[in-house]
């Protein structure tokens, strides 16, 4: 408690006098952002924000990969199928037909969006994280058109578990063959390609592929030990209860 | 902005809780936007808008239908739980 109490006192002075030194807020000097906006153009990345993200600080965005994959990993653990819970065989459920045209007619367009969003992280505002999200929660919609069957069908689980672990481990593995192939871990080593291309900014596009991957799966499997906990698994053998495949919305 | 987080942190009832959280993350994504931060804005949108609601209306769901599957009259108070979500 005293320890707390005195390294408390001694990062909060640090820190006041840390923002002291800080540039006010909304003037025009910002010099982090122009030194990060000139090392993202000599890196040929259009969107400086992923470049800072997915090159400049990539160790950081490692780091915090590697925390939603060990948040998804607990959340699996925690909400697996204990020993007096049993999983109820979900049924086919009704669905009001505009709910069924509204799922059918935004699922490909939310998954078609999410795939740009990951495409183009190096290029226009987006990437790897805010892609798989909406491609994560964008295959919902099968759940909200149709009913559960019909999402766990588009949804192979154990197929995302492991591309979800793969895609952690595969940026680890870029960043390995940066120390392999050249002076740093995860330094970008790809040719850099044209500015504002596809398939320029090097090693950006490759990591930020991963994330995507990554998030996507991690969010699906997330989001499917929840759905399994409120929809199939539960404690009394007698209790069934039907769901509305709307409330979830 | 200020009042979607108000009336998310006076919520007493975590259904209606789960809809202020989505409405102060869509006005945050929308502030986001405005101070030129679209890629922030992305995130919360997803993540603050989307995903953090639903997991909270899942786990709601749960916890009910938990408190409801062993009493005698299992369909008793469900219907009026599932009306409100």
């Amino acid at each position: 408690m005293w320890l707390f109490a005195a390294a408390a006192v001694v990062i909060a002075v640090a820190f006041t006098a840390a923002c002291t030194g800080l540039p006010d807020f909304g003037t025009d000097v910002h010099p982090y952002g122009d030194r990060a906006v000139a090392a993202a153009i000599r890196q040929h990345t259009a969107n400086t924000v992923s470049s800072v993200n997915f090159d400049l600080r990539a160790f950081d965005t490692l780091g915090e990969e590697s925390v939603l994959f060990g948040a998804v990993l607990g959340a699996t653990l925690l909400l697996r199928l204990a020993r007096d819970e049993h999983r109820d065989r979900p049924e086919p459920e009704r669905v009001l037909p505009a709910t069924r045209l509204f799922g059918a007619t935004l699922l490909p367009v939310t998954l078609l969006t999410g795939g740009y969003l990951v495409a183009h992280g190096q290029l226009s505002p987006g990437g790897g994280f805010q892609g798989g999200v909406v491609l994560a929660t964008g295959l919902h919609l099968a759940y909200v058109a149709a009913d559960y069957l019909v999402l766990r069908q588009v949804r192979p689980l154990a197929v995302l578990d492991a591309t979800d672990a793969v895609a952690a481990g595969a940026f680890t593995a870029l960043g390995l063959a940066g120390l392999l192939v050249s002076t740093a871990f995860l330094a970008n080593f790809l040719p850099l390609g044209t500015f504002n291309q596809l398939s320029s900014g090097g090693l950006v596009p490759v990591v930020n592929a991963a994330v995507g991957i990554e998030v996507a799966s991690g969010v699906i499997v997330l989001l499917a030990q929840f759905l399994d906990q409120a929809v199939e698994i539960s404690d009394a053998p007698s209790a069934r209860t039907v769901f509305d495949p709307q409330e979830d919305e | 902005m200020g009042t979607a987080a108000t009336a998310a942190a006076l919520t007493r009832d975590p259904v209606r809780q789960a809809a202020a959280l989505a409405m102060l993350g869509l006005t945050l994504a929308l502030l986001f936007t405005v101070v030129q931060a679209p890629d922030v804005a992305l995130s919360q949108l997803g993540v603050g808008t989307a995903v953090t609601p639903l997991l909270i209306l899942l786990t709601v769901r749960k916890v009910r239908r938990g408190g409801t599957d062993g009493q005698p009259p299992p369909g008793h108070s469900e219907p009026g739980d599932r009306q409100r979500e």
